[in-house]
């Protein structure tokens, strides 16, 4: 059952068998519209996405990247007239738009790291901690073991464990980038979206994102937006072509990158436009 | 979109493309040489296949500056990747022909053991395959090039049965053995000029499709497709 809601799943949609041979959708997409106020940002999107595999988001600015993946846990809600109007998401199942879907659950599931690192100005112990603290976890020893949990998954600990209590500021921009990962993991989501995440790091930084990305799917499900075609190349199993709102294109990142059927996905990745 | 570095991409084609004029040129002339016992343009096609060389040379480095500067994908990155395979087919086309060359002046030295008329015609089809191959490349024609791959059998044959027949020459009349076996080794550089024509149709359908025939019944077999 569904931790976000109380209903009952309903029976995957064959659009989720597409998702990747031998592993489940996680997350399905299905037809979905979404407007900001007269203008269309997703048109007829359709897509399921694979658990436990790093799928990647393309498309030139202004495609709807950015918005399909913040369908994927309401962020959009929070935006003045950005409305769905039509067409579904479900996550294992359950439509995540359905009135019993409790909106700070369903965030909580499916954590989300930003373009820009924004750490809380507080220490980098009590980043990690803030949200499970907002859950009621008070025990000193289960919030210190998700400090050094998070820390070790986000390849942050051993840079870190000497000065726990210092800001989170203090951190350079890619350790800061990687405590914001720490801080998404604590919770213990499902999914973790990424928005651009590397897109302000040195490229030392973004090597170790990129690792991390890849160490990280083995716990999670990761879905990146990013405008860097070779790090959806060497960090995605999978890879969405958006274009106008539509999705062009969704394959195995190997069959975009080699041979997409597209010809607009061929331009794209070979940045003959965008 | 034209991109700054367009050009490149050109270059590369287009030296792939002299690459493939001079290795056809390079197996045309050395038949001429051997149809009419020309020592002389027999040794010019020795010395020309440093051109063949040179090529290969240059066409790798582009391939690897492109890669590593350019980041290629789809097509592109098919087509570099292909370019580089069939340079190097192209280079031993070449080596195939100055092994031909240099067998000539030993056979003008002595009588003809037989007129030329299956060696002839199986160049007739390496060259086809090879012209035709080429032109796959600039059509970029899946189609034609799995012709060219299913043609490669009619070579072998043709060389297996002037193996069998120069064997006999050899056999009956053991003074012949010498050119007999000058013959085979050009039955067999002819054969292997086809292999190369074969292997260039088959890049050229990975180019045109994404897809890697090699190893498989289609090249063999139409109706395996």
């Amino acid at each position: 059952m569904d931790p976000t809601t109380t209903e009952s799943p309903s029976p995957t949609t064959p659009a989720a068998a597409s998702a990747d041979a031998g592993r489940p959708a996680i997350i399905e997409v299905e037809d979905l519209d979404f407007y900001y106020g007269e203008n269309r940002a997703l048109d007829g999107v359709s897509l399921a996405i694979p658990s436990h595999q790093v799928t990647a988001l393309i498309g030139p600015s202004g495609c709807g990247k950015s918005t399909l993946l913040r369908c994927f846990n309401r962020m959009n809600d929070l935006i003045e007239g950005a409305e769905r109007t039509r067409g579904t998401v479900r996550i294992r199942g359950v439509d995540i738009f359905g009135p019993e879907v409790n909106v700070m659950e369903l965030r909580k599931r499916v954590g989300m790291v930003f373009q820009k690192t924004n750490p809380f100005p507080n220490s980098i112990y009590e980043n990690i901690t803030f949200g499970l603290q907002l859950q009621g976890v008070r025990s000193k020893t289960r919030l210190d073991e998700a400090v050094e949990r998070s820390l070790r998954a986000a390849a942050l600990w051993d840079e870190v464990k000497d000065r726990l209590h210092e800001s989170g500021l203090s951190l350079s921009g890619g350790q800061q980038q990687r405590l914001c990962i720490a801080r998404a993991i604590a919770v213990e989501p499902e999914i973790i979206l990424m928005d651009e995440p590397c897109s302000a790091l040195d490229p030392v930084a973004t090597a170790r994102v990129e690792e991390l990305i890849h160490k990280l799917k083995q716990e999670f499900t990761i879905v990146i937006v990013t405008h860097n075609m070779q790090q959806a190349a060497r960090c995605s199993d999978r890879t969405a072509f958006l274009y106008l709102g539509k999705l062009i294109e969704y394959a195995d990142t190997q069959t975009i990158f080699i041979n997409p059927s597209d010809s607009q996905t061929e331009a794209y990745v070979s940045g003959r436009f965008g | 979109m034209k991109r700054f570095f367009d050009t490149e991409l050109e270059t590369f084609r287009s030296d792939l493309v002299l690459m493939g004029e001079t290795a056809v040129r390079q197996v045309r002339q050395v038949l001429e040489a051997l149809i009419e016992s020309d020592v002389n343009l027999a040794q010019q096609v020795v010395t020309a296949d440093d051109e063949l060389d040179q090529l290969e040379l240059k066409i790798d480095e582009e391939a690897i500056r492109y890669m590593s500067l350019r980041s290629p994908v789809a097509t592109e990155l098919r087509l570099v990747i292909v370019g580089m395979k069939a340079s190097h087919d192209l280079e031993r086309v070449g080596d195939e022909a100055t092994n031909i060359a240099r067998r000539i002046p030993r056979l003008t030295a002595e009588p003809p053991l037989k007129p030329y008329v299956d060696l002839p015609k199986m160049a007739a089809i390496a060259v086809e395959m090879l012209r035709d191959a080429l032109d796959c490349f600039l059509q970029v024609d899946a189609e034609k090039a799995l012709a060219v791959c299913q043609r490669d059998k009619d070579v072998d044959e043709i060389n297996r049965q002037l193996y069998r027949e120069l064997s006999s020459y050899m056999i009956e009349r053991p003074e012949t053995t010498s050119r007999a076996l000058e013959l085979m080794f050009i039955s067999k550089s002819i054969e292997r000029i086809a292999d190369h024509a074969s292997n260039i149709a088959e890049e050229m359908i990975y180019l045109a499709k994404g897809e890697d025939i090699r190893h498989t019944e289609h090249t063999r077999n139409p109706s395996a497709r």
